[in-house]
């Protein structure tokens, strides 16, 4: 089932033909919801976790949109399945280390993932590729009142939707946007950028999240407040800041460009040197690389039919998902592995292109 | 004495009693005398009890406090962050206020309204104005109109929504 999932996905983020954009990769948005009269899952027992979790998917089985979707509960997956459902970002870290009354819920789109007696009963996330708050918005407001419909929601009047931490009460909307920032990065202006919006509300995290670091330059910026706000300020906001600091990426990389076009070219061409005929590589290195290949498609050395590729790689490469099915392999085979992936793909691609 | 007080930090008895105001609201902590030194307390321009509140190793009464509900005490949530029930806010909510303003922009909640708990909430309180009605109806001694209450609570109460 998971095998089949997984196949799905990489196809279709392979031939997806929907807006890629330079800067932000993707956006996701997130709900946290409790149902009432019920211990947060944290507090929970066993067969209070069970009891909500079939309740759940009892409702979750209903809705058209989930009914040819995926449900994994959590006791069922193996480390390694669960290691790739993170790496697909379906699942968070923490739910990937609760066993027993936890599940997840995936539309047969893979858009839609939720996540079932994480820290909160439901949480309900949508991603889309490009720089899509508003229209995801709808898409996730309509899902929610679906759920609502069915289960009593915990909400109250002052507090809004009620949740395990405060930081999420209120609206108990996380709005991220994940961007491809290597300008501000190699230009040394990405600790500015991370200081001011720190300083507006918003939290700027790696890849994968808390704790993750940056590799292939890439971040995850977030709102950090969730009430006091309406949702659209909060997404209002949030877009704001964006698209400022997609001007100053914009900018840095052709300042950049303009002061070190050498220094660049040389880079790019490194990466695509060593994507072409590494043997070994880990999967920092690797995210370094391919995040110089996507930049080598922002300055026009690619053509821009590749941007899907290099974003499917930027998955295609994280550990679970290079090991998968055998668990048990060592760093060393992973890393050959890696290698031969990205050898393969690299080899198909036309030579770069530096007279734009 | 039967009833020696232990300290609040170890499991020695406590020889050290203080008391401070703070924020309008009496603290009591007890410490025994190797505590008491290591906190400071014997020096009296270098202590604050407020400082040692915000300390997740102090087990003053506050933080023994616990949820009616769910048995959460305050102890745990300041060591994790997160409350075991929606009652939680209820019961802590005088500590929940600073918290709430320091984390986000306002204090009350602007946002979504979700139709069906708001139809629960507002059927809620129509309960609990017809039972003070009915209530005070009662002790003035006027019959009729807590009949009629009486009956307007029952249709309520078997309504499936609110009115």
């Amino acid at each position: 089932m998971i095998e089949e999932l997984i196949k799905k996905a990489s196809s279709k983020g392979i031939k997806s033909t929907s807006k890629a954009s330079s800067v932000v990769i993707s956006s996701r948005l997130r709900l946290a919801r409790n149902l009432k009269n019920y211990t947060f899952p944290n507090r929970a027992n066993i067969a209070q976790k069970c009891d909500i979790l079939s309740n759940i998917e009892t409702v979750l089985k209903d809705i058209p949109y989930m009914k040819k979707g995926y449900f994994f509960k959590m006791e069922e997956l193996s480390s390694l399945e669960k290691k790739m459902l993170v790496e697909r970002h379906w699942i968070s870290r923490e739910l990937s280390e609760i066993d027993e009354g936890s599940a997840v819920s995936i539309s047969s789109d893979h858009l839609c993932s939720v996540m079932i007696n994480e820290e909160d009963h439901l949480r309900i996330q949508f991603i889309k590729n490009g720089f899509n708050l508003n229209a995801l918005w709808k898409t996730v407001n309509d899902f929610d009142d679906l759920l609502e419909d069915k289960l009593p929601y915990a909400f109250s009047k002052d507090l809004g939707y009620i949740t395990a931490c405060p930081t999420n009460l209120g609206t108990g909307l996380r709005a991220s946007v994940m961007m491809h920032l290597p300008g501000l990065s190699i230009s040394d202006n990405i600790e500015k950028v991370i200081r001011a919006s720190n300083q507006l509300g918003l939290a700027v995290r790696g890849l994968f999240g808390e704790g993750s670091d940056a590799s292939g330059h890439i971040y995850q910026i977030s709102n950090q407040q969730t009430l006091g706000e309406s949702e659209k300020d909060i997404l209002d906001r949030l877009a704001g800041v964006l698209k400022n600091i997609i001007e100053h990426e914009l900018n840095a990389r052709i300042k950049y460009y303009e002061k070190n076009k050498e220094i660049l070219i040389d880079k790019i061409h490194r990466s695509f040197g060593i994507l072409q005929n590494c043997h070994l590589i880990n999967s920092d290195e690797a995210m370094n690389h391919l995040s110089f290949m996507r930049m080598a498609i922002d300055l026009g050395f690619l053509p821009e039919e590749f941007r899907r590729l290099i974003d499917y790689l930027f998955i295609e490469i994280q550990p679970g998902h290079i090991q998968y099915p055998d668990s048990n392999i060592s760093v060393e085979l992973r890393d050959i592995k890696r290698a031969e992936l990205l050898r393969n793909n690299f080899n198909k691609l036309p030579s770069l292109n530096f007279d734009k | 004495m039967s009833n020696k007080l232990k300290c609040s930090l170890c499991d020695k008895y406590a020889t050290v009693h203080l008391t401070q105001i703070i924020n309008n609201q009496i603290q009591k902590i007890d410490l025994c005398e190797s505590c008491a030194q290591k906190k400071g307390v014997t020096d009296s321009e270098g202590f604050s009890l407020a400082e040692m509140l915000s300390n997740a190793e102090y087990q003053s009464d506050t933080l023994q406090e616990t949820c009616d509900t769910c048995g959460l005490s305050l102890a745990d949530f300041k060591k994790s962050g997160r409350f075991g029930c929606a009652s939680c806010y209820v019961s802590f909510e005088s500590v929940l206020k600073p918290i709430l303003d320091e984390m986000h922009i306002g204090d009350k909640h602007i946002g979504k309204l979700p139709v069906r708990c708001l139809k629960t909430i507002c059927k809620e309180e129509q309960i609990k104005t017809l039972k003070d009605k009915l209530n005070s109806a009662i002790k003035c001694e006027a019959y009729e109109d807590a009949a009629q209450y009486r009956d307007e609570l029952d249709a309520l109460m078997q309504s499936p929504e609110g009115v």
